[in-house]
């Protein structure tokens, strides 16, 4: 499929525009959100909050028999939202840690849930509210009307983290200072697990409450590699999340039975990893270079020093020195070759013989500047 | 109870057994969500096995699960290594990453084979029974209960052989590396022993439930005991009773077995969170309200103390102004020296409150205290 075809798809096809519609706004609200979640070492509070959905889901669906998105939305909500008030209040009230809060009440509450499914599995009229779309999601059966009561959802929240740009930001980095400052910490955490609680509600028809906690954290960990300003990581976030969204619907529709979720979740874990290695300061890559250059100098200066010393211990100062001695003052460390080639470079060695150097007049130089400036540091 | 009955009770109370051996370390050791990670990333090897064998009963499937176990575990320590990411954000990006790809590779590759992602997401515990271990013909009884049995036996050997070294890894993990226990090797080992166990048990109670298994029976004891044998026994004994109780209360409401048992561990770690003899909410609450008290009286007769004897006693220890003087509500002054008046430490005499011998006693010990 070219390009062309795939944009006027992408604009008319109602199945891909919608299921594209609905990842990338999922995207840009889990990655916003995910953003705060991420840097208060929450990351897995997703996670928990997506299975603790589940009984609310099913309440509602059994007091309202319907499949109308924005009851199972709230059921799902206030069940998350229990859900995070009792791991607070058991890490607060217990010597319990978190940790295992979060997993007692996600498998807990999950497991309460499946029970309240088989009554829903009993009903007569078995319109049951689907199992396998709130595990694993159901991009494919998303409609116009979830993709708008998802957009209103989330622009909502959106709005609210705006608002409340200032006192989360003071939450996320120094919950004391906001306390002194006679903020209210407690109702803010509240407040913004709540708007974390919405995002998840949002994403679970797409991908499903499993890998829902990854459109949460991965945008985020993407993000913070390229940035140290929360602003700019929020924003970065909702990029990566709405980018990683739209590629992983399209792909999706592209190759048959490549479900979609799963298919979005291996897009923005690649964004990820290619953050992880490239980001620029960070990243991996770079790191490894920069240790390397170090180790390279370090070296050079190692042998330039050895040359030196040598050189000093001599009348002749062109008296040359074989680089088996060299090798051996630096035991275990090789590479003295590369070093005294790169010498050679820059002027301040010369090979007399094969395999016998002697230091130029700059070379010298260079050195006694080195020793100078150790002995500066000694001191 | 149908025979039926009692062996699905059996291996619930098995695999639950199982689960709370390990599980007790998890808790410990602040691991707890790297069960839920396990437990969702073992699919991937299921997966894998299964294509390797085209075989949904082979060993090679359980092999293959525990190995993808101790890989997200090590995927996890590489991620959290390079200090890009903090711990739980690593295991938050791990384990949807291998889940993904069992997903996709189930619904490409082995969509018209019977490997339900919800079957093994959700097990069925009902079923288990029907899966005979039939050596030479005879039939011995089910095999999940065999499986679970065997799983149950390893880990109660792991416990049993290095329970110093788990002990110490876990309580001191510095001191265990100063003195040559490679804390290291344990932690793989351990994480390969949950790995396993999760495996086994997921196909009785769904991967999702043996979180629960592994987690809420040794919180639950963690309320109880401060030891780390009596843990382990607690645990141990709690994830039978929730399974047992889980198992009735689905028979009662015609419900899920595995959501029911994990229903059952939340009712009991409730009861106990508010009943436990020491940490519970309630004996909690009481020994502050008797502190209180006993802080109080102690403040009382040091006042009384302090101006005994003196001109200004007359004012100072007269019941009328006490409440003043010790800025107290009324009602609590009263009923403080009504409980000191009843313990002997002060007396009334004439509207004026005297310490009495053993109260002076008291007093002073406080002070010097």
């Amino acid at each position: 499929m070219d390009i062309g075809t795939l944009l006027h798809d992408l604009i008319f096809d109602y199945t891909l525009r919608t299921v594209a519609l609905g990842a990338g706004v999922l995207g840009i609200v889990s990655g916003a959100l995910g953003s705060f979640a991420v840097l208060r070492r929450q990351s897995l509070l997703g996670d928990a909050m997506s299975h603790a959905a589940l009984p609310g889901i099913v309440i509602s669906f059994l007091i309202t028999r319907s499949k109308a998105p924005l009851p199972l939305m709230l059921g799902a909500l206030v069940a998350g939202w229990l859900g995070t008030l009792a791991i607070m209040s058991i890490v607060r009230t217990t010597r319990i840690k978190y940790d295992s809060a979060l997993g007692f009440v996600l498998s807990v509450f999950f497991g309460a849930g499946l029970m309240l499914l088989t009554f829903v599995q009993r009903l007569p009229d078995a319109r049951q509210a689907g199992l396998d779309t709130f595990l694993f999601g159901q991009a494919a059966a998303l409609l116009q009307r979830d993709v708008i009561t998802m957009s209103i959802l989330g622009g909502a929240a959106i709005c609210i983290l705006a608002l409340f740009w200032k006192e989360f930001k003071l939450l996320s980095f120094d919950i004391e200072f906001g306390a002194s400052v006679g903020f209210p910490m407690r109702l803010l955490d509240i407040l913004l697990t709540t708007l974390i609680v919405v995002a998840i509600v949002i994403g679970l028809q797409a991908v499903g409450v499993v890998l829902m906690s990854a459109m949460l954290v991965a945008p985020a960990a993407a993000a913070r590699q390229w940035t140290d300003r929360l602003g700019l990581m929020v924003a970065i976030s909702a990029a990566f999340g709405s980018l990683a969204g739209v590629v992983g619907a399209v792909m999706s529709s592209m190759v048959p039975r490549l479900s979609t979720g799963p298919t979005i979740v291996l897009c923005i874990s690649a964004v990820v990893l290619f953050s992880l290695l490239l980001a620029p300061n960070r990243g991996l890559v770079w790191n490894w270079a920069r240790h390397q250059r170090n180790r390279r100098k370090l070296r050079l200066e190692a042998v330039l020093s050895d040359l030196y010393v040598l050189a000093s211990q001599h009348e002749d100062q062109d008296h040359s020195h074989s680089i088996a001695v060299l090798k051996a003052m630096n035991r275990g460390q090789g590479g003295v070759k590369r070093s005294l080639d790169e010498m050679e470079a820059r002027g301040w060695a010369r090979q007399v013989q094969p395999q016998e150097w002697v230091l130029t007049s700059s070379g010298r130089e260079e050195a006694s500047r080195l020793h100078q400036d150790q002995e500066e540091v000694e001191r | 109870m149908t025979s039926i009955q009692v062996e699905i009770q059996l291996i619930a109370a098995v695999t639950a057994a199982a689960c709370a051996l390990p599980g007790v370390f998890l808790v410990l050791r602040r691991m707890a969500m790297m069960s839920d990670a396990i437990s969702h990333t073992v699919l991937l090897g299921i997966v894998l096995g299964f294509f390797l064998t085209g075989d949904l009963a082979s060993p090679v499937l359980i092999i293959g699960a525990a190995l993808t176990g101790v890989l997200t575990v090590s995927l996890v320590e590489v991620l959290n290594r390079t200090r890009l990411v903090k711990e739980d954000t690593a295991i938050g990006l791990v384990f949807p990453v291998l889940f993904s790809i069992a997903v996709i590779l189930i619904s490409r590759y082995a969509g018209d084979v019977h490997l339900d992602t919800d079957a093994v997401l959700l097990g069925e515990l009902a079923f288990a029974p029907f899966d005979r271990f039939t050596p030479f013909g005879y039939d011995l009884g089910p095999v999940a209960l065999f499986l679970m049995g065997s799983i149950l036996l390893v880990n109660l050997a792991f416990i049993f052989l290095f329970y110093k070294e788990l002990k110490l890894a876990t309580f001191d993990p510095g001191l265990a590396a100063a003195l040559g226990f490679v804390p290291g090797v344990l932690h793989y080992a351990l994480m390969g022993v949950v790995s396993v166990t999760v495996v086994g048990a997921f196909e009785a109670v769904g991967s999702i439930l043996v979180v629960a298994l592994m987690i809420a029976p040794p919180i639950t004891a963690y309320l109880l005991t401060d030891n780390l044998a009596r843990m382990i026994a607690t645990s141990a004994l709690i994830g039978v009773a929730g399974a047992i109780s889980g198992y009735w209360l689905a028979h009662l409401l015609d419900a899920s077995i595995a959501g029911s048992m994990a229903a059952s561990f939340g009712l009991i770690f409730f009861v106990v969170l508010l009943l436990a003899p020491r940490r519970g909410l309630f004996a909690t609450a009481l020994r502050r309200v008797r502190q209180s008290g006993e802080f109080a009286r102690t403040l009382l007769i040091i006042h009384l103390l302090n101006h005994e004897g003196l001109p200004e006693a007359e004012q100072e220890n007269n019941m009328e102004q006490l409440h003043e003087h010790l800025r107290w509500e009324p009602d609590f002054t009263v009923r403080t020296v009504r409980q000191a008046v009843q313990l002997g430490l002060v007396s009334r005499l004439n509207g004026h409150l005297v310490l009495t011998e053993s109260g002076r006693g008291f007093a002073r010990q406080a002070i010097v205290r």
